[in-house]
């Protein structure tokens, strides 16, 4: 997952093509200058040519031998090629990257034309058995879940924080009742505990924390892969639950014209673009656009707030990849462009008037962000096992808005560089990375009145060691050492085993470190959507007067597949403890303020997720799993269970597909239940009494469902309900009709605020 | 020419022999027929000291080598994939050695290979 030239790659056997070919041309050369007598000799002629829409086309650049000789030549740009010819040679050999080799029967020195035929033709007919939409591999050291474009297209909207929701390792939640972003957790821990990369580059990090989830549109997104745990050390040193990881589509993979279209019953309407095209032999292009908007004002739950954000985004992308496969080089370059405006707050307030006052209260959030990402990577022709690349990011994001009276603008300016090696000690099960990595974060932070601008920068260098003895056994040991000017020189190691004793299973064990430092205002960006005042307790650390988090995390996985009545069945047992040696306390428990201090005492989160998958009927999969949190924190007067954690979580998902017919024509039906137990609220005790909660919310159960009908490969159009059984929190906002009084609060969710949406869209596609 | 022929052929020959190469390059082909056969296959070449590299392709049934050919030779390597049951060209495993593989893996077999669509 780590290797940054893995994107884009024809196969996996291409490199060592490529390199038979330089040998054999390099051999045949040698013949040549030796064996003159040769030179005098027959020679076979021929050309080579594939078929593209009903044409031949000569292919040049194939490599065409005598089978088990030195003997070749390749074709040239007519794919036309001329080889010695002997008797004794009856096996000619014609291959070329990306295309099945053949073999051919030869008699005479008769000239031949022979048609390759590439071998994306010919897996669409060998593929047979179905690969699962979502996975936990059986072989990595690591725990991965792959989640591939299938399982994204199971719940069509919107963004990458939507794209977790048929997945039961992370959690999807509400961060608040006005902005309507979507929190992620992974192990009772919110997202900043994740570190989050498009490509293997950071993504998510520092200002774009808290909305940078919905800055990555879900047509964009090819696969994800979830690392639970520490993760390796070669992308840097901050995740501490574990690694999300988005492959973004690739110009030369994705269709040349894509199309989406969509719209929702809450107002909000999509459309999605992709276009790819082949610019030179090595160079392709994609340009993808994104727009969304939603114009109507809705407030069903009658608190006279918005239930979701007025908002419009347009997100342009434009990929360039370089392939280069004969020499090892591939490349993409990617600009990014953004900008976002949302508008929340009670359903009377118009900014041009209200903004600022207290007329009505109302929130803007308007973020304008652009970014640029280069990676090179080479792989040696020679020694397919080396492999080096690098890769360099900047980005500008910068968000302007105010909720309520409180003003929060942020503008961070990121770098981020990495040069890394792979390759063996010994033998191939003996690999291993280094390499250096850099970044640069510049912040320019205001809180109402309050600037807290601050620069961090930072070099490493990271060593990971890969055993794999090909059979029940592998490990990754890594280590990084980093220099930062705030977090000062720390080391980093990270270990993952895997051991498989029997058939169909997976022992999986890690632990690692982590550390990082808290962008507290960014991270908890819902406090100011309340009339909470800000507290930092701490003053003599480095990053707004604190300290930065340090975190081991250890796991323990057990994954076992077996047949249950002749169909494909897996279980999966997970335990994961996170342990904090120093956390930033976001202390809400008194809600007058919320209380930000370095930890005194003990901090963890304890995980236990068991999951059954079963292959119910053909093409028929069931998945159910149930979690246990355990997340407590010492608060300052005493420890305490995280508030708005439910401790006991269960999920279903049931899908179906009817059988694929030749035109690609088919129907897919999907649903998810997800139910949360109760979830203790901060306390309100300092409340009014009638502006104070319970201890414990209500439990809450939704129903997501989806029907796909695909016409055929081309075009398909969906249809769904989000909260089908329409649960809502009765009041989310706590005092929404006295938004200026000391108990506003609108960071009390525990479960869904709009009730059941039902929304269509369709795809085109074009390749 | 036929004298000069022969002399190049020999030293020729005789280069090669004693050139080493630390990342020699070959391509064999080996016997098998399914995903169990290759991590067989590749781990037999692999295990073989001076082998850094073993690839074998399912579908061309071609096993890609990089070795240090100081430290081994292509006949060592065949050795060694025979005993573990998979045949080469010139060398070929015993019947016990074949008949160790699992019975899905029983390439001589006709019936197992059309079993695996070849």
């Amino acid at each position: 997952m780590t290797e940054i030239y893995r994107s884009g790659l024809p196969s996996k056997g291409w490199s060592f093509r490529a390199m038979r070919s330089s040998f054999s041309s390099v051999l045949f050369l040698i013949t040549m200058t030796l064996f003159p007598a040769f030179l005098q000799a027959q020679q076979l002629e021929g050309t080579i040519y594939e078929t593209t829409d009903e044409e031949e086309v000569p292919l040049p650049g194939a490599n065409v031998y005598w089978l088990d000789t030195a003997v070749g030549d390749v074709t040239d740009l007519d794919g036309k090629f001329s080889i010695p010819y002997e008797k004794k040679y009856t096996q000619l050999v014609i291959s070329y990257i990306g295309y099945q080799t053949d073999t051919i029967s030869v008699s005479s020195n008769a000239p031949i034309r022979h048609e390759l035929r590439s071998k994306s033709d010919l897996d669409e007919v060998f593929i047979k058995s179905r690969n699962k939409a979502s996975a936990t591999s059986y072989l990595e050291a690591q725990n991965v879940i792959n989640v591939s474009s299938a399982e994204l297209l199971k719940a069509a909207c919107c963004n990458l924080s939507e794209s977790f929701d048929t997945n039961p390792s992370i959690d999807v939640n509400f961060a608040d009742a006005v902005s309507g972003a979507r929190q992620i957790r992974m192990l009772g821990l919110t997202s900043p505990y994740i570190l989050i990369t498009t490509e293997n580059i950071p993504a998510i990090r520092g200002a774009s924390q808290t909305y940078g989830l919905s800055f990555i549109p879900g047509t964009w997104v090819e696969s994800i892969q979830i690392t639970k745990g520490a993760g390796s050390v070669v992308n840097g040193y901050e995740s501490i639950a574990g690694q999300i990881n988005a492959e973004l589509q690739k110009p030369t993979t994705d269709a040349k014209v894509f199309v989406n279209a969509y719209g929702a019953m809450n107002g909000r309407y999509e459309l999605n673009t992709h276009f790819n095209t082949r610019v030179s032999d090595r160079w392709s292009t994609g340009l993808y656009v994104h727009g969304n908007l939603r114009e109507e004002k809705f407030d069903k739950n009658d608190d006279g707030f918005l239930d979701a954000p007025l908002q419009n985004q347009l997100n342009l992308m434009n990929r360039w990849q370089y392939t280069d496969a004969e020499n090892g080089f591939v490349s993409f370059l990617n600009f990014r462009y953004l900008t976002d405006e949302k508008q929340t707050g009670e359903l009377t307030f118009d900014p041009e008037t209200d903004k600022f006052t207290t007329n009505a209260w109302g929130s803007e959030i308007d973020t304008r962000r652009y970014e640029f990402t280069g990676k090179l990577g080479y792989v040696n022709p020679e020694l397919p096992y080396q492999t080096m690349g690098v890769q360099f990011s900047y980005s500008n994001h910068d968000q302007e808005a105010y909720f309520g009276l409180n003003r929060y603008d942020i503008q961070h300016s990121s770098i981020y560089a990495t040069a890394l090696v792979n390759s063996i000690i010994s033998d191939t099960r003996h690999k291993f990375k280094t390499g250096l990595s850099f970044t640069y974060d510049a912040y320019d932070e205001l809180v109402n009145t309050d600037d807290y601008g601050r620069k961090e920068n930072s070099v490493g260098a990271f060593f990971e060691y890969a055993y794999d003895n090909l059979g029940d056994l592998n490990l990754t040991a890594g280590i990084r050492v980093d220099q930062h000017n705030l977090l000062g020189l720390f080391v980093t190691p990270r270990f993952h085993l895997r051991y498989t004793p029997w058939e169909k299973s997976a022992f999986r064990v890690s632990a690692g470190r982590g550390k990082r430092s808290a962008n507290i205002f960014a991270e908890n960006q819902q406090l100011f959507a309340s009339s909470r005042s800000i507290n930092i307790i701490d003053t003599g650390g480095p990053i707004y007067g604190m300290d930065p988090e340090i975190a081991w995390n250890y796991g323990f996985s057990y994954l076992q597949g077996f047949n249950l009545f002749n169909r494909k069945a897996d279980v999966v047992f997970d335990f994961y403890r996170t342990d904090f040696q120093n956390q930033i306390v976001v202390d809400w428990e008194n809600p007058r303020q919320v209380s930000f201090y370095n930890l005194e005492g003990e901090s963890y989160a304890n995980n236990f997720q068991t999951e059954f998958n079963y292959n119910v009927l053909e093409r028929l999969d069931l998945r159910l799993a149930y979690k246990y949190y355990d997340v407590k924190t010492e608060y300052q007067f005493e420890k305490l269970m995280k508030p708005l954690t439910a401790q006991h979580r269960m999920f279903a998902n049931v899908s179906y597909e009817t059988a694929m017919k030749d035109n690609g024509a088919a129907w897919k039906f999907d649903t998810t239940y997800n139910w949360l137990g109760e979830q203790r609220f901060p306390s309100t005790r300092g409340n009014a009494p009638v502006f104070r909660l319970p201890d414990y919310s209500p439990t809450v159960g939704t129903i997501n469902a989806q029907i796909t009908r695909v016409f055929s490969h081309a075009f398909e159009i969906y249809l769904g309900g989000e909260n089908i059984t329409n649960v809502k929190q009765s009041n989310p906002i706590l005092a929404s009709d006295f938004p200026f009084s000391s108990a506003f609060d609108s960071t009390l969710v525990y479960g869904p605020i709009f009730g059941s949406m039902y929304y269509a869209g369709l795809r085109f596609k074009l390749n | 020419m036929k004298k000069l022929f022969l002399i190049t052929v020999i030293l020729f020959g005789t280069l090669s022999v004693t050139a080493q190469n630390k990342n020699a390059r070959a391509l064999l082909e080996v016997d098998g027929i399914c995903g169990m056969c290759k991590e067989r296959i590749e781990k037999a070449a692999i295990k073989t000291k001076g082998v850094k590299s073993a690839v074998w392709d399912m579908q061309t049934h071609e096993l890609s080598l990089i070795y240090d050919d100081s430290k081994t030779d292509l006949k060592t390597i065949k050795t060694n994939i025979a005993a573990v049951g998979h045949d080469t060209k010139d060398i070929k495993a015993t019947l016990e050695a074949y008949e160790s593989v699992d019975p899905c893996c029983r390439y001589r077999d006709e019936a197992v290979r059309k079993a695996h669509g070849n």
